[in-house]
């Protein structure tokens, strides 16, 4: 019987010929990223408990962009005891407020994720980085404290269930509203526990900036991670950003699945996720007269140059409707540079668009963007659940960003084909 | 182990509902238990005893990974969480904190809030005393009791 690249990875990493799923291995970890919420009690109990040291301070990526530029002086606090760490242990891998952005879009382009890897982080939507063939999933803050002190973590070999994403992206759809729809399928938890891999004829046609989208989300399925066998695409992306040496693994054609989804990609339309879980997806043509308050096009899902220039496309000439807000935020500083490179800022600026500095910021509810009470927001992030970006009476609507660039405009979910 | 049931019906209780991020600049768990389930269920903090075993539907603590979810129900008294099931990253966490977690299908069908339940973790079975009614649960692999004896994973791997 053949093995998943999950699977392959995993026993790589754990000294093994094979696994099978369900079984638990002690793998070693190749890259350990941290944020600003998720690792100062890391630290802290590290050095409660005289263990404060790092496996290989090489292999710790430091990225700071939950609560940073500081929101307030708690998390001005919590930013310090990260830098305070990073400086003692000579963590060169270290990105402060202006060389930073969203962790998830800093990590692939400069170059430390690749195919076979097995890449942590104390984030859920660690899984993003499958999009390149490395085995990528979020932990706990105790798991993150484990990682940084001794390079290994217990794992629990998933099931791998598959999907082959089949036709062709009719035109106005795009990855986001791909796993929204199968997410609706499945439900929050219909991958729970699983690795979520994606394959098929659309996988192949999309950009690997696109597939980001899809991995991110994985995690909206209850995955443990979203993961792609790497194409010659994806190889290329990453020998344009790193020179190290990786190992590619694919899955076996007599691999094993506890299940295969086909979608026919060429039947999908925009799809709008309605409050307040990820699976309440609809037809945005379907979704009837909802009248919004703010957009947020950004994140990890999709704060991307594509998104930003997909936003731009549909923007271009046009206003943001009137009392609207509409905020806009690249994922991370290489991204905003190019997008101002390319003139998108002056795009958003004539529509009357306010463009932030790289931060996760409102996606989690954090800052820039929250909602008021009765106030609903059009997103292009990941997560509408109760309170997420603000008041637990607020709502979140998810979509891809040329939905969410076009109810810009119209101040009403609309379905950006027609304005195509 | 035994305590008073308190019962959310609803699955899919994510830890945004559990913990919100505006209360994430902190990391103590004696703050984040104030806010403990706040968006959810406003008079948590205020009914909930110490001891109390939380018992909800499937996917408990899905979404985001914050450990502090673990931390704010323990802090506000919580000793255990029953349900159908849990999402991954919320019971890798309380798996690491030796923080008791038990999956018992349908078990929201058949406990009350202020039901006495008492639970043996080892053995796999839990007791509604309040009805009578026993289930039987897989208990957790051992090396996740053997965490639990060490006060947690950290103590577990220190060298």
């Amino acid at each position: 019987m053949g093995m998943t690249i999950s699977e392959k990875i995993l026993a790589a990493h754990s000294g093994r010929d094979a696994v099978k799923p369900g079984e638990l291995v002690n793998a070693k970890v190749d890259i350990v990223m941290c944020h600003d919420i998720t690792t100062p009690p890391s630290v802290s109990m590290l050095q409660q408990l005289g263990m404060d040291q790092v496996f290989d301070p090489e292999k710790i990526v430091v990225v700071p962009d939950h609560f940073v530029p500081n929101k307030d002086i708690k998390s001005a606090e919590l930013a310090k005891r990260l830098r305070e760490w990073v400086h003692k242990h000579g963590i060169k891998h270290y990105y402060e407020v202006g060389r930073n952005g969203v962790c998830h879009a800093v990590l692939p382009e400069d170059g430390y994720v690749l195919p076979g890897r097995v890449v942590v982080c104390g984030d859920s939507h660690t899984c993003t980085h499958g999009a390149l063939g490395a085995f990528a999933t979020g932990i706990g803050s105790t798991d993150l404290a484990a990682v940084i002190y001794s390079g290994e973590l217990w794992f629990k070999v998933p099931e791998s269930m598959k999907f082959v994403l089949n036709g062709s992206l009719p035109k106005g759809v795009y990855s986001k509203d791909i796993i929204l729809e199968i997410i609706r399928q499945i439900g929050v938890d219909g991958a729970l526990y699983k690795a979520m891999e994606f394959t098929g004829p659309v996988i192949n046609d999309l950009s690997v900036e696109a597939r980001f989208t899809i991995t991110n989300m994985a995690i909206e399925a209850g995955g443990k991670t979203g993961i792609i066998n790497p194409d010659e695409k994806a190889l290329q992306y990453v020998r344009e950003k790193s020179n190290e040496e990786f190992t590619v693994y694919r899955s076996d054609s007599d691999a094993s699945y506890c299940e295969i989804i086909e979608i026919n990609c060429s039947e999908l339309e925009p799809m709008v996720a309605f409050p307040h879980l990820p699976s309440n997806g609809k037809k945005a043509m379907d979704s009837g007269d909802i009248a919004i308050d703010q957009v947020y096009i950004g994140s990890c899902t999709n704060g991307r140059i594509e998104d930003l220039r997909i936003a731009a496309h549909i923007l271009r000439g046009k206003k943001v409707a009137d009392d609207i807000r509409c905020i806009i935020v690249p994922a991370s500083r290489k991204i905003w540079r190019q997008a101002m490179a390319e003139g998108l800022f002056e795009i958003f600026t004539d529509a009357n668009c306010a463009v932030s500095t790289p931060t996760c910021g409102a996606c989690l509810g954090g800052y820039m963007g929250i909602l008021a009470a009765g106030e609903r927001c059009i997103s292009t992030t990941n997560r509408n659940f109760v309170g997420r970006m603000g008041s637990p009476n607020s709502e979140v609507y998810l979509a891809s960003p040329a939905t969410a660039a076009a109810s810009a405009v119209t101040g009403r979910i609309t379905d950006p084909r027609e304005m195509m | 182990m035994k305590g008073k049931a308190y019962v959310f019906k609803r699955g899919h209780i994510n830890t945004d509902e559990i913990i919100p991020a505006r209360y994430l600049s902190t990391d103590d768990e004696k703050e984040l238990a104030l806010h403990a389930m706040e968006d959810l269920d406003a008079d948590f903090v205020k009914n909930a005893g110490p001891g109390d075993i939380i018992v909800a539907g499937p996917d408990f603590g899905c979404g985001s990974s914050r450990e502090h979810a673990v931390w704010a129900i323990r802090g506000a008294g919580i000793s255990c969480v029953v349900a159908d099931t849990f999402a991954r990253i919320f019971y890798r966490n309380a798996i690491n904190n030796g923080f008791p977690v038990v999956e018992c299908e349908g078990i929201t069908n058949h406990v009350a809030t202020g039901d006495e339940l008492e639970i043996d973790l080892r053995q796999g079975i839990l007791k509604n005393l309040s009805n009578g009614k026993d289930f039987h649960f897989l208990p957790l692999p051992d090396f996740a009791f053997k965490i639990a004896e060490a006060g947690g994973l950290l103590q577990s791997i220190k060298k």
